[in-house]
């Protein structure tokens, strides 16, 4: 299949003309107090047909999901449902207002308590707050309530332990939680090296995070000991949900004695991802930390749903209202079609798709560490790198010239030209083999047509360089720079 | 979604269990203690079902505001985000496939930078509470103390995310009045709060109270070293000097009022601007202006030695995912208003709420409004009994009240906040008048 994106010379939007037709005209005279009014105003004032077709021609230089497979490592680009974005914009969502009487959004109240029962019964967790907005804020109000409990048991701690292939989002939010990061190496295996995480560990610890599988796509086999290491010297255990699609229905964080995890509604639930968001990060725990998830909470009295904010104990707010509901909606309903026994195969088909798309290009592209991966696997291009000067980069933008979204690349870093790959569970057996023979081709393909790729998208290679030394950041900047202004 | 037999074939497994065999036994479990599936038209059912219970602002006057709004928002605005292209598409590593999506959100950061008359903006936080955390703990950046210096009259919300945005640089959050008359901020309480150790100072206009606050172009005339964040309505920004011009150094707010559904409060989108000499500081992502290999305009993600997954612990913000689809809501939004059409929905809305705010204060038992100051789309008004119980008699007359006040700003007892926007007719205003007279007595 060739392909062969539209390549528009698309204006800024800026530098559009035409005449207004937005219909809520009015020249009612107002006032502004006296030093607060403004002078001057200038966006673009051009008929909606304009816009919409500005719109139309930007998207059509856009690749998403809905245009082929999109094997971004650790994203989980699985296909989105249409039904979730029907009901997550129908009116009964989109012109509520979170401040209303309970009385009034029982349906919002009754629809989040589910959701958050649907969770637990995927993770084998106990209580589940809907609030976080995205995965990094889930991580944030996880390590806030490891703080809090701590805390509470007059054990305040300072440090946090992370593998060294852990997604980057993990020491920066327990950085902005206020605790010292402390990176450890993976063994020789691939997995958490129990000697260093025993080195690392002391009663300064206040939790471990760990990522299972891993992002290499491996079980961390010594999970159970591991557990047992880290609440020996009273930390916590933080499950990152990145990788929750390839487990489902097979094992579960609460079995595994994590204690905190976070879920990315926007990977495993099928919500879309919007071009980097909307998301959802719902946190769930153990009973033991309940009484620190972020207020409201959700409570059920007599057929009738309540918020409750009077907790002694709780951390208090992440984000305003109760979370991003839109997305919960779409989270929700799809947990609804798949059921248990459905989730459970979603997460069979994404282990077996992974494992299937591997062995199809092994050995041409190395594979480190032992080879039963789950829902994604790295391998690396060094040996392509090395003999042609063949870079994962020049891999991934040949890929976008043959119609694939690429992998994630150079991540993790352990791994020398890393690729990694996740099909999920919505790709066919022929669009694998499709995506395998792209990888094949560009690997037995001249090294000099490799490195102009990409020339089927809308423009060749970006230069990034260029974009952080001249730091062009708005249309003012831009006028500035151009003398225009 | 049965296996494809033909893949377990060519891996030489009989069962897909065998690609789990690295579970070890002790952590396995057999199913998901959920119902079964359901087929597509079962679920929209149940679902549609279960939200019907949700009263709507399209059914109901409401008249119900602080910091989510029901404005009139034109079709075309979903038309554009619900195209494939856009919506199924991740964050543009990619650039060179993902143009459309990174010129969208350069031209949603350059109408922050506009509206707000700062040099850059990023391409969004989550909400304008966490977007007030990660101004607070960008000013601690800037300028290394610890005192942030917030208004009393602010959301109880906006409060409890920012304790929990400062607490891990140690910042104390301290609070300063406001003018019980005007309802602006009081500048003496500033100079009263104000120490060596002050990192930052926050304001808000409109405020909590929607007055359009003449004495927050002061701060920075009084207090010209300490960074100054000011948060905003957006909308009100059709009208009213943008914070560019009196020195803010950060902008913040919630974009949700320009084209976004209220969404019973998310997804919402945080505003997050600041003026060039901080960029380096900034949270969140950022989009740069380029050119390709051929020496065509492009554009790409930029500045990403701040983010994450470079500087990992050391990053600005912890940030990944954000409100991507939304911003390019918001552009959308504002590529049809244009400044003429956002104009004027902002006249509209101040004209509404003045309109309304003389036909209560004609009602026996209310003070309308409370302070003196100048209004935007609401106004604070002191109503004869507790506003959560007057909301529970309002719907009863199919109405949706105002925001109690008392659980933001302790002091103000039996007061709330009354909105009006471009959807309130005057049957509303009309409807709402006779049953606030008849629960008055």
């Amino acid at each position: 299949m060739s392909y062969r994106q539209a390549r528009y010379d698309e204006p800024l939007i800026f530098e559009l003309k035409g005449e207004n037709d937005f219909c809520l005209m009015s020249e009612d005279d107002v006032k502004i107090p006296e030093g607060m009014e403004r002078t001057d105003l200038c966006l673009p004032d051009i008929p909606e047909m304009d816009v919409v077709r500005h719109y139309t021609n930007l998207s059509q230089m856009n690749f998403g999901v809905d245009n082929g497979m999109y094997p971004l490592g650790s994203c989980t680009m699985k296909y989105n449902p249409k039904y979730a974005d029907k009901l997550s914009s129908l009116p009964t969502v989109a012109s509520v207002h979170p401040c209303q009487d309970e009385d009034s959004i029982q349906g919002a109240l009754r629809l989040m308590r589910e959701l958050e029962k649907s969770l637990c019964a995927i993770s084998y967790m106990d209580a589940v707050t809907l609030q976080p907005a995205a995965g990094a804020h889930g991580e944030f109000t996880g390590m806030l309530i490891a703080k809090a409990y701590h805390e509470d048991r007059e054990d305040p701690r300072s440090e946090v332990i992370v593998p060294d292939s852990a997604h980057g989002t993990n020491p920066a939010s327990a950085a902005m939680a206020g605790f010292t990061v402390i990176e450890i190496p993976s063994g020789p295996d691939g997995c958490v090296d129990l000697e260093a995480l025993k080195a690392a560990l002391s009663e300064r610890t206040a939790a471990v995070m760990v990522t299972n599988p891993n992002t290499l796509g491996l079980f961390e086999k010594d999970i159970t000991k591991l557990a047992e290491m880290v609440h020996s010297v009273g930390a916590l255990l933080y499950y990152d949900g990145a990788n929750l699609n390839a487990i489902m229905g097979m094992t579960a964080p609460g079995i595994m004695d994590f204690d905190i995890v976070h879920f990315n509604l926007h990977k495993t639930f099928a919500t879309p991802h919007g071009g980097g968001g909307p998301g959802a990060g719902p946190v769930g725990v153990k009973q033991f930390l309940e009484p620190y998830l972020p207020v409201p909470r959700i409570v059920s009295e007599e057929g009738k749903y309540r918020l409750d904010y009077d907790r002694f104990d709780t951390i208090g707010k992440v984000r305003s209202m109760f979370g991003n509901f839109a997305v919960l909606v779409r989270a929700y309903s799809y947990i609804l079609a798949q059921g248990g026994d459905g989730l459970k195969e979603v997460s069979q088909k994404a282990v077996l798709n992974s494992n299937y798309l591997k062995s199809k290009v092994v050995p041409t592209y190395e594979m480190p560490f032992a080879q039963l991966r789950k829902h994604e696997f790295v391998v690396s291009a060094k040996k392509l790198a090395k003999e042609k000067g063949v870079h994962a980069t020049d891999i991934a933008k040949a890929l976008l010239d043959r119609g694939f979204m690429s992998p994630t690349i150079y991540f993790p870093s352990l791994v020398e030209e890393a690729l990694m790959i996740e099909p999920t569970e919505s790709e066919s057996k022929e669009t694998l083999d499709r995506y395998a023979q792209a990888l094949l081709d560009i690997a037995n393909a001249d090294p000099a047509e490799v490195k102009k790729a990409p020339i089927s998208t809308s423009i060749s290679r970006v230069d990034e360089v260029y974009a952080a030394k001249e730091l062009i950041l708005s249309w003012r900047m831009y006028q500035r720079k151009a003398g225009l202004k | 979604m049965a296996l494809d037999r033909r893949m377990l074939d060519e891996l030489g497994i009989e069962n897909v269990e065998e690609l789990f065999s690295d579970i070890p036994g002790e952590v396995r479990i057999d199913d998901i203690p959920l119902p079964k599936g359901k087929s597509e038209i079962e679920v929209v059912r149940q679902v549609q079902a279960m939200l019907a219970e949700n009263l709507t602002a399209d059914v109901a006057p409401s008249f119900l505001g602080g910091g989510y709004y029901h404005h009139f928002i034109p079709s075309a605005v979903n038309t554009i985000i619900s195209r494939s292209e856009f919506i199924t598409s991740y964050t543009p590593y990619q650039a060179e496939i993902s143009q459309g999506m990174l010129q969208s959100l350069f031209e949603y950061q350059s109408y922050i930078a506009e509206l707000t008359a700062m040099d850059a903006a990023n391409s969004s936080n989550y909400d304008w509470s966490t977007a007030l955390g990660e101004a607070a703990t960008m000013c601690h950046r800037i300028l290394p103390k610890r005192t942030f210096l917030v208004p009393e009259a602010m959301s109880w919300d906006k409060r409890s995310v920012l304790k929990n945005y400062v607490s891990g640089a140690k910042l104390n959050v301290v609070e300063y009045s406001y003018d019980p008359f005007t309802g602006e901020l009081d500048l003496d309480s500033v100079r009263e709060k104000m120490t060596e150790d002050v990192c930052g100072i926050y304001a808000e206009v409109p405020n909590l109270f929607g007055i359009i606050d003449s004495q927050a172009p002061k701060l920075k005339q009084e207090f010209p070293n300490i960074p100054l964040v000011v948060g905003v309505n957006p909308l009100s920004l059709a009208l009213v000097k943008p914070p560019g011009e009196y020195g803010a150094d950060i902008v913040i707010g919630e974009g949700q009022p320009l084209g976004l559904p209220m969404n019973v409060g998310g997804p919402s989108l945080g505003i997050f601007a600041c003026r060039m000499e901080h960029v380096r500081k900034m949270p969140g992502r950022l989009i740069g202006m380029t050119r390709d290999q051929d020496g065509r305009r492009a554009f790409c993600m930029t500045l990403q030695t701040r983010e994450q997954h470079i500087r990992r612990s050391k990053a600005t913000s912890n940030i990944c995912t954000n409100e991507a689809l939304l911003a390019v809501a918001v552009s959308a939004y504002l590529g049809m208003t244009g400044s003429k059409g956002l104009r004027s929905v902002a006249r509209i809305n101040l004209k509404k709420a003045a309109e309304l705010m003389e036909r209560v204060a004609e009602i026996d038992g209310y003070d309308s409004p409370v302070f003196s100051g100048a209004h935007f789309n609401e106004f604070v008004v002191k109503a004869p009994l507790r506003p959560e119980k007057l909301n529970k008699l309002l719907l009863r007359h199919g109405i949706i009240g105002g925001l109690p006040l008392q659980k933001h700003v302790p002091r103000l007892v039996d007061h709330m906040l009354l909105t009006a926007t471009e959807m309130t007719s005057d049957d509303d205003v009309d409807r709402l008048v006779t049953a606030l007279r008849e629960v008055a007595q």
